[in-house]
């Protein structure tokens, strides 16, 4: 039995550059920064002042009259439930689905709710900051050094709401769109940090390879940009501390890098059984290839030096995939802008491909997008699509300073046009989780 | 494309009744409670003060010597995962880097993966409360002194010890398991959607063998607090703090927070039998759905995700409803949930609903959150193991509508061909899978 084949049939994104999957690639080819002084909390004081944000996006304004108290999402889920209607209306699908038994007429050739799921690489929400921080500050006793629980408890009770707290958890944000559009195939969520949604990509394509569904809804969402988050990056110094240049502070392979920008925002595709796609007679914007997924068992702070699991990852994707260097025409690079990713990932490519590296062009649209952390994934996979699509790659911006142990072709500072019948895209996680995935386009 | 098989070696469980899985098997045989009045801080100012708490967990016990210092970047849920994956990997007698330094491993790193689901998890609020005297002015948290002063004080590593795949990243270095690795963040779901995603792992040739399960500490007072904010927790049986959590029970109130990891070894079968492995039982079925959850805090009345999950892991499994010898709920004791998982089982089995034994084991070790649906897939395949079912512990009088066979009261032997274990989320998620005797 041939294995079934799994196809692209929707895509949306809400990101630093667009509230769309068309704004955001447009601004990507034009070179444009999403970069800017962060405004969701006062970073004034803080050793990064800069961000990649959503802006003016409200997510109660793209969802239906029935469907209002979804409003109640958390940001990060306002942002993947515009990309999730974004794309599901692209691929056609009835809204909400309908069970097999309700007095609505049948969706036709459209799979019943249960061979429907919903797969993201979906971040925590941002946390409620200020009920948050009022309840340590009432609580502590600096004197004793501890925390008087009674007091702190007071200024939860007084101040905290069940909804907040709820919208934080990691399963929120696939719940609203399970609720939103009444699948009910299988509903995950991952979070294997920068690689998560890569990962839930790759799953989701194994899920319906395997039949287990014939419709995945998957992508991401992350809003990393809040007190703690922009914290707890800064203390690790993988940070960019470009203050006085924030458009320019994303510079990954570039000799004077020095940290990712943190950003925001989604992406989502509608993964679909090749045969279901042709049934429903809808249009097939490319095909998922291949997917691999390892670990480095190295260190949590750092890489392997050798990229073993980089290297083992991409090797793994391109077997799945059946697909040899020679045929790669682009990479989309994790490439976030750090030191030791950079490096690395230069690496892991030149061990791959072999001389061949050289002639593979790669870039990272994290140089223009920040690193959206969970969801950066399904918005390079995205990218990689319409390079497909439209043939031209989009652009590494900032790399003005060659770096000797990066010099491979990053497609510096201008889109350039090429013809792109098959692409990669990395992601490595924090930790030590590779993934990457092929996808090609599609033949027929 | 034929799949593989996959057979559980090992099983390990870390809960209020202890480490490993025998303390965890006695703790049910005896009757025992994890759960206790919380001694991890002082619960008194809170409503509900009962808690799964997992005693004098060190983690350095159950790490080689070369990895103590890295023990330092774990918070208690990446410390469970830990402990519980190193008794889980001891348990299959499989030699890797962590569980024998200084021989050689029995596995090929390329070939053996993890799959540890994790929760939300909580910072440690004392610790932040040191930094933020730093930033405190009037009497209020001021951003620009935090900037300035306050954040200075926190470890550089910080962020490392909260991120919810360090559960995953820790198990992969410390046993050098370089195969597939992810970390699933779906709530009380979490713990068996992990084995459920590592089972078709390996069913497809991805590895030959993964560590899979969840864990979580829920007994802090965020964790507390949250339960309690959504309302599911019990505030009644304080003082008998045993007593509190009573799945199925006409007398629940709601549940407590438990922490505590549930890990399982799945490997593919003819690795098991080339190494002589013990083999506890076969995965043979895993499906998963979701529930339409009303504004994402009330239950789907007749829980048909519940059904749907377990009818795909029944149909995969190739397994009539007449033969299961037991269901593992979910059993939160959160009376509307268990009333509705109770419909949606019942809808499943069909006519053979009222003949089905069923069990849950929150009442014995709290509700572990990530951990909770592995620690219950972990209870199915001993239970295989032992043919013996447990009671629904601080079940005594099985509401009325229930309509199943909830085992309550002692424990009994039974011969055992197939169990199956449940879980949902009040999100929505739901899952299932068929463990079956393993015959060649």
């Amino acid at each position: 039995m041939t294995r079934r084949r799994v196809v692209i049939t929707g895509m949306g994104a809400v990101t630093p550059l667009g509230h769309s999957v068309e704004q955001t690639w447009r601004n990507l080819l034009a070179g444009r920064s999403g970069v800017g002084p962060t405004t969701v909390f006062d970073a004034g004081s803080f050793p990064t002042r800069f961000s990649a944000e959503v802006r003016g996006f409200d997510a109660a304004r793209v969802l239906p009259p029935e469907a209002r108290w979804h409003a109640q999402a958390g940001r990060h889920s306002g942002f993947l439930i515009g990309a999730a209607l974004e794309a599901w209306k692209q691929a056609g699908l009835p809204f909400p689905l309908s069970e097999p038994a309700s007095s609505r007429p049948a969706d036709g050739p459209c799979p019943a709710p249960e061979r429907v799921g919903v797969y993201l690489g979906a971040g925590e929400g941002p946390l409620d900051f200020d009920p948050f921080i009022a309840a340590v500050v009432n609580g502590w006793r600096a004197e004793r050094h501890e925390m008087d629980w009674p007091a702190w408890v007071a200024t939860v009770l007084a101040r905290m709401s069940a909804v907040r707290e709820l919208e934080q958890e990691p399963n929120m944000p696939g719940a609203h769109l399970a609720q939103l559009f009444k699948v009910r195939g299988p509903c995950v969520s991952c979070l294997t940090a920068c690689a998560a949604s890569t990962q839930a990509l790759g799953e989701a394509t194994e899920l319906i390879r395997g039949g287990d569904a014939d419709i995945m809804v998957t992508g991401g969402t992350h809003s990393m940009i809040h007190p703690l988050g922009v914290m707890g990056f800064n203390r690790l110094t993988a940070l960019s501390r470009r203050n006085d240049q924030p458009e320019q502070a994303s510079r990954p392979f570039d000799a004077e890098r020095d940290g990712f920008v943190v950003a925001e925002g989604a992406g989502v595709v509608i993964l679909e059984e090749l045969d279901c796609a042709r049934r429903r007679g809808v249009k097939v914007w490319a095909e998922m290839l291949g997917y691999g997924s390892t670990a480095d068992a190295f260190r949590v702070t750092d890489q392997h030096e050798t990229g073993r699991g980089g290297i083992a990852a991409v090797r793994q994707a391109l077997a799945d995939a059946g697909v040899g260097i020679a045929d790669v025409d682009y990479i989309s690079a994790h490439g976030t802008g750090t030191k030791e990713n950079d490096s690395i990932e230069t690496l892991v490519i030149k061990a791959v491909f072999g001389p061949r590296a050289y002639r593979v062009p790669v870039s990272s649209v994290k140089s223009m997008l920040g690193h959206l952390i969970a969801a950066a994934g399904v918005v390079e996979l995205i990218t990689c699509v319409l390079a497909i699509r439209d043939g031209v790659l989009p652009p590494t911006i900032n790399l003005t300073n060659p770096d000797p142990q990066c010099d491979l072709d990053y497609v510096p500072n201008k889109a350039r046009p090429a013809n792109v019948k098959v692409a990669l895209s990395n992601s490595f996680g924090f930790g030590g989780q590779n993934n990457t995935v092929v996808v090609g386009r599609f033949a027929g | 494309m034929t799949k593989r098989r996959v057979v559980v070696t090992g099983v390990g469980v870390v809960s209020g009744l202890g480490a490993g899985q025998g303390a965890y098997w006695a703790g049910l045989r005896a009757g025992r409670s994890g759960v206790r009045r919380i001694t991890s801080f002082d619960p008194g100012g809170f409503p509900s003060q009962a808690g799964g708490e997992v005693p004098d967990l060190a983690v350095n016990q159950w790490v080689p010597k070369a990895y103590r210092k890295a023990a330092k970047l774990m918070s208690r849920d990446i410390a469970l995962a830990v402990a519980a994956a190193d008794t889980a990997i001891r348990d299959a007698g499989i030699k890797t880097k962590g569980t024998a330094p200084d021989e050689t491993p029995d596995l090929d790193p390329m070939r053996s993966g993890v799959n540890i689901g994790a929760g939300l998890i909580c910072c440690d609020l004392v610790e932040l409360g040191a930094a933020v005297e730093h930033a405190v002015e009037d009497g209020r948290f001021s951003f620009a002194k935090w900037g300035r002063e306050g954040m200075e004080a926190m470890t550089p590593l910080w962020l490392l010890k909260y991120l919810p795949n360090m559960l995953g990243c820790h198990v992969s270095i410390i046993h050098d398991l370089q195969g597939p690795n992810n970390s699933i963040t779906c709530a009380e779901a979490s713990g068996l959607l992990a084995v459920g995603e590592a089972f078709r792992t390996i069913q497809r040739g991805g590895a030959e063998v993964m560590v899979a399960g969840g864990a979580e500490c829920r007994v802090t007072p965020l964790g507390l607090i949250r339960q309690w904010l959504l309302k599911r927790l019990s505030t009644r049986h304080n003082d008998r703090p045993a007593e509190a959590c009573r799945p199925f029970d006409a007398a629940a109130d709601g549940g407590v927070v438990g922490e505590g990891a549930g890990i399982v070894v799945l490997e593919e079968l003819e690795h098991a039998q080339r190494r002589g492995a013990r083999i506890y039982g076969e995965v043979k079925g895993f499906g998963a759905s979701n529930n339409f959850v009303e504004g994402l805090v009330a239950p789907e009345p007749e829980s048909r995700g519940t059904t749907i999950a377990l009818q795909k892991a029944l149909a995969e499994a190739r397994v009539e409803a007449g033969a299961l010898g037991l269901v593992v709920a979910h059993g939160s004791a959160v009376p509307a949930e268990d009333r509705a998982e109770a419909r949606g089982i019942a809808s499943a089995l069909g006519r053979h609903a009222a003949q089905t034994p069923l069990t849950a084991t929150k009442g014995y070790v709290g509700n572990c959150g990530a951990g909770a649906a592995a620690v219950d897939l972990a209870t199915a395949v001993l239970v295989l193991e032992a043919e013996w079912l447990p009671p629904v512990r601080n079940c005594t009088s099985p509401t009325a509508n229930c309509g199943l066979q909830v085992v309550h009261g002692p424990g009994r032997a039974a011969a055992l061909g197939h169990v199956v274990s449940c879980c949902h989320t009040y999100g929505g998620q739901t899952a299932a899978m068929v463990v079956s005797r393993w015959t060649q």
